[in-house]
């Protein structure tokens, strides 16, 4: 349950999203909106503030709110204790925080040694020629074959698996001797999970008396039976654009001609102009500067995706997200209920003066090998890099950063 | 007497996808001049086999995978001239079919670019070239594949030497091996990724007449390595402009690993996800379409030898309007494999082929009826059989192909692709 019973509780959360939804384009957008309403004969001196409000309900704005306010329920989570530290949110148990406090030294341990073998600096700015090539480039990234055989990988996935193998709880002893049945399954980690009564509530969707896409539009299934309806119920969840409404939707199935569309209202990503701007913007800060990641970035994509039977022909698109990623600073908000922490570098000969730190690379993530298979199927939806760009990274601050930080998160 | 009933196989095509599937059947190889039941012969060779100086005559229990007079259908020249032809005749006819819009474009036959014969067309291709002059044309050999001799023009001067009344022109006789065709290049092709690809799809056919044709059902996108570029300085570039396997291979950047190949189904889902389902069922009906009315345009030149059954390789080409374009057929599609996906392709391919061509795998009688039971067709499909659409009235055809909503009764968008028959069973 998202909403505390509590009103002390409820008027935090409620505080807490006004807080950030205030200044945001929304924000300005609504208030413009009620002023140019103020011409409109329908609204009354009298009764100015409810005939406002009745306004920016039928012309479709308290819904863009509403959908504002979910996306924040959804992504930010509550304060579990008014007194409890920050580092809380981020992941509350000790143990579990050392480890990724270690992995993180590892990793970037491993990024610094490349750094130093190669002479490679982290970041540089660009000479202007090579400016102008990449820029004529930009759309064809793939046919780019810098020498990228003294790159590796600063880790991959089995190396991340090795450490969750190991992770272990020092608090818990349960006096058994190791047997098969205390030692069945790779991750040792005694966690409270949901159970099978719990998780059949949960996905109640997929019970056997519910349509679900994917099953019950089979061939042999007449379309009459659910798929019909099913798709009629989709467009017209499209046609009201409520993201709740799409979240709930999409638990029975999402129709492949509607799915670009449901996923992008889900993650209230409406592609305004401002937000083509900002991916400009990243794009521009690309073209302008070299960053050692980039490297690891096209390594990891011709090693991986461009071999892809499936994702090969997107290839280009692959290098037009991830590297404005690398550098987009918005997606740092979310270590602040990430487990995982953005690695710091130094200005050089300034280590350790904290004025002379940025975090490396701007956007916190360091790419690891397979890192674009997160991108690479959304190409299949989007073929418009600046809003496959907001989806993919709404995906990631979403969901995408969970699968490779050490958390005790439940989902 | 284990070998008596077993049926003898003879090819002049050493492909381990055609033997493979040969062994598993335990056929029994033979030389081309022992009794062979099943001969997998290269175009070359049915040219001999049917030659009237041969004077072969092959008997009721063998079988061959080419038509006689194939290049009525898979020469350049002669599949433009039969659907031209064609065309011609449903117009005189008056059939609906041959309707045209109000600037005399064919509605539903224009499925061909304009295209010409050179050098005997060449005053009329002159006459179109100027009607647009910064048109770009491609010009192909008759009567090579692999996309040898092909090359892109738009000057005039750039084929000075196919005028008829050229001092340099060489041509005192018009041997088929000088003559080209000249067609309008499709320069707004659908892109992927900003690269440009075109199908080739997979079509059984085993009789023209009545016609009765299969669809493979996962048929492939072969991309472009190189970005597309309309652009004039890139004409020569045959990596951005050409789609042949053979050519992009010995591109930079060819990967041995997809070999530049989707399937159908990822463009399925992708047009689905991107342009809506209603566009892209209409797409796949055209394509069938354009599929069954070239061979209806083929059938009455057909000699429709009861011996023969044909496996062609459609070639076709989407625009960024999601009009399909037939640009060739294949009688002898490639069976080289050129990935380890590739290779499980053609094997099936075949395969699935000789199930219906050689029913039960045992020793054929051409007397047959040639109607396979539908659990032997594996992935092709049906995707036009003249008998049950004659029983079905003739009506069928103009009604369901004109006002029906693409793909909207019992269209299934499956992964392995939807049944064809959708609008004009």
């Amino acid at each position: 349950a998202m909403l505390e019973p509590d009103s002390s509780g409820l008027s935090l959360t409620i505080a807490r999203i006004v807080q950030r939804l205030r200044g945001s384009s929304l924000h300005s957008q609504l208030e413009r909106q009620a002023r140019v309403s103020l011409h409109k004969p329908e609204i009354k001196l009298e009764s100015l503030k409810e005939d406002i409000k009745d306004f920016l309900k039928t012309s479709g704005w308290e819904k863009k709110l509403q959908n504002a306010v979910y996306s924040e329920l959804n992504v930010f989570p509550l304060p579990c204790h008014p007194a409890a530290p920050p580092e809380h949110m981020k992941e509350p148990l000790a143990y579990m925080r050392k480890a990724q406090g270690s992995w993180e030294k590892r990793i970037l341990k491993s990024l610094n040694s490349m750094c130093t073998e190669l002479g490679i600096p982290l970041a540089q700015k660009r000479p202007v020629n090579e400016q102008k090539e990449l820029l004529s480039k930009w759309n064809e990234m793939g046919t780019d074959e810098p020498d990228l055989s003294l790159f590796r990988p600063v880790y991959a996935p089995k190396d991340f698996l090795e450490v969750l193998m190991n992770l272990r709880n020092p608090n818990y002893e349960n006096g058994e001797q190791p047997s098969f049945r205390n030692h069945l399954g790779l991750i040792q980690v005694p966690l409270k999970v949901k159970d099978i009564p719990e998780l059949k509530e949960d996905f109640s969707e997929l019970g056997l008396s519910i349509g679900q896409l994917g099953i019950d539009d089979a061939a042999q299934v007449p379309p009459e039976f659910f798929e019909n309806d099913h798709v009629r119920v989709g467009q017209k969840v499209l046609a009201e654009q409520d993201s709740a409404a799409a979240q709930q939707y999409v638990r029975q199935g999402c129709p492949t001609a509607l799915r670009a569309d449901l996923w992008a209202l889900i993650l209230n990503i409406s592609n305004q102009p401002e937000d083509i701007l900002y991916y400009e913007q990243l794009k521009s800060n690309v073209i302008q500067h070299d960053l050692l990641v980039d490297s690891l970035i096209y390594k990891d994509v011709k090693l991986t995706a461009s071999n892809d039977d499936y994702y090969f022909v997107f290839e280009d698109y692959l290098y037009q997200v991830l590297l404005c990623f690398s550098r987009d600073t918005s997606v740092l908000e979310h270590f602040a209920y990430s487990s995982a922490t953005p690695p710091k570098s130094y200005v050089q000969g300034k280590l350790g003066m904290e004025e002379y730190a940025v975090f490396y690379p701007p956007n916190g993530v360091i790419p690891f090998h397979g890192f674009s298979m997160y991108v690479a199927p959304l190409c299949f939806l989007y073929h418009e890099p600046p809003k496959l760009y907001q989806i993919f990274r709404e995906m990631y601050v979403r969901f995408f950063f969970r699968l490779h930080s050490i958390s005790s998160h439940p989902s | 007497r284990i070998m008596a009933g077993k049926v003898k196989w003879v090819t002049d095509i050493e492909k381990s996808v055609l033997i493979n599937n040969f062994e598993k059947r335990g056929w029994i190889q033979v030389a081309e001049n022992e009794d062979w039941n099943f001969y997998w012969m290269s175009v070359q060779t049915i040219r001999n086999v049917f030659s009237v100086e041969t004077g072969y005559r092959l008997s009721d229990d063998q079988i061959v995978n080419h038509f006689p007079n194939h290049y009525e259908l898979t020469r350049k020249d002669l599949m433009v001239k039969n659907i031209k032809r064609y065309r011609k005749e449903l117009e005189k006819e008056g059939s609906p079919l041959a309707e045209k819009d109000e600037n005399g474009k064919y509605i539903y036959l224009d499925f061909v670019p304009v295209t010409f014969m050179l050098p005997a067309d060449y005053n009329l291709f002159v006459e179109e070239f100027r009607k647009n002059p910064s048109s770009t044309w491609i010009m192909k050999p008759c009567g090579k594949a692999q996309g040898k001799g092909i090359f892109l023009i738009n000057k005039l001067s750039q084929i000075k030497k196919w005028s008829r009344d050229s001092k340099t022109s060489s041509f005192v006789s018009q041997s088929s091996k000088e003559a080209y065709v000249i067609s309008l290049y499709i320069n707004n092709p659908l892109l992927i990724g900003g690269k440009k690809f075109d199908l080739r799809l997979y079509v059984l056919v085993s009789t023209y007449r009545p016609l009765r044709c299969y669809m493979y059902k996962l048929g492939f996108c072969r991309f472009c390595t190189v970005k597309y570029t309309p652009s004039t300085s890139e004409l020569d570039n045959m990596f951005v402009h050409l789609t042949n396997v053979a050519i992009q291979k010995h591109g930079d950047d060819y990967n041995h690993i997809h070999g530049g190949k989707w399937t159908v189904s990822n463009l399925r889902l992708y047009l689905e996800s991107t342009r809506g389902k209603e566009v892209t069922s209409k797409l796949f009906d055209e394509i069938h379409w354009i599929i069954v009315q070239s061979l209806k345009a083929v059938a009455p030149v057909m000699n429709n030898d009861k011996h023969c059954f044909e496996c062609y390789g459609y070639d076709i080409i989407i625009d960024d309007k999601l009009k399909p374009w037939l640009i060739e057929v294949n009688a002898s599609p490639s069976l080289t494999s050129s990935t380890a996906n590739d290779r499980i392709l053609k094997y099936n391919l075949i395969n699935d082929t000789l199930n219906i061509a050689v029913p039960n795998g045992e020793i054929p009688d051409c007397k047959w009826n040639k109607s396979p039971p539908r659990e032997v067709l594996g992935n092709y499909e049906v995707l036009y059989d003249e008998e049950m659409a004659q029983s079905d009235g003739p009506e069928r055809d103009w009604r369901s192909r004109s006002g029906q909503a693409a793909g909207a009764k019992g269209s299934r968008a499956r992964d392995s692709g939807k049944p064809p028959l959708t609008t004009w069973k």
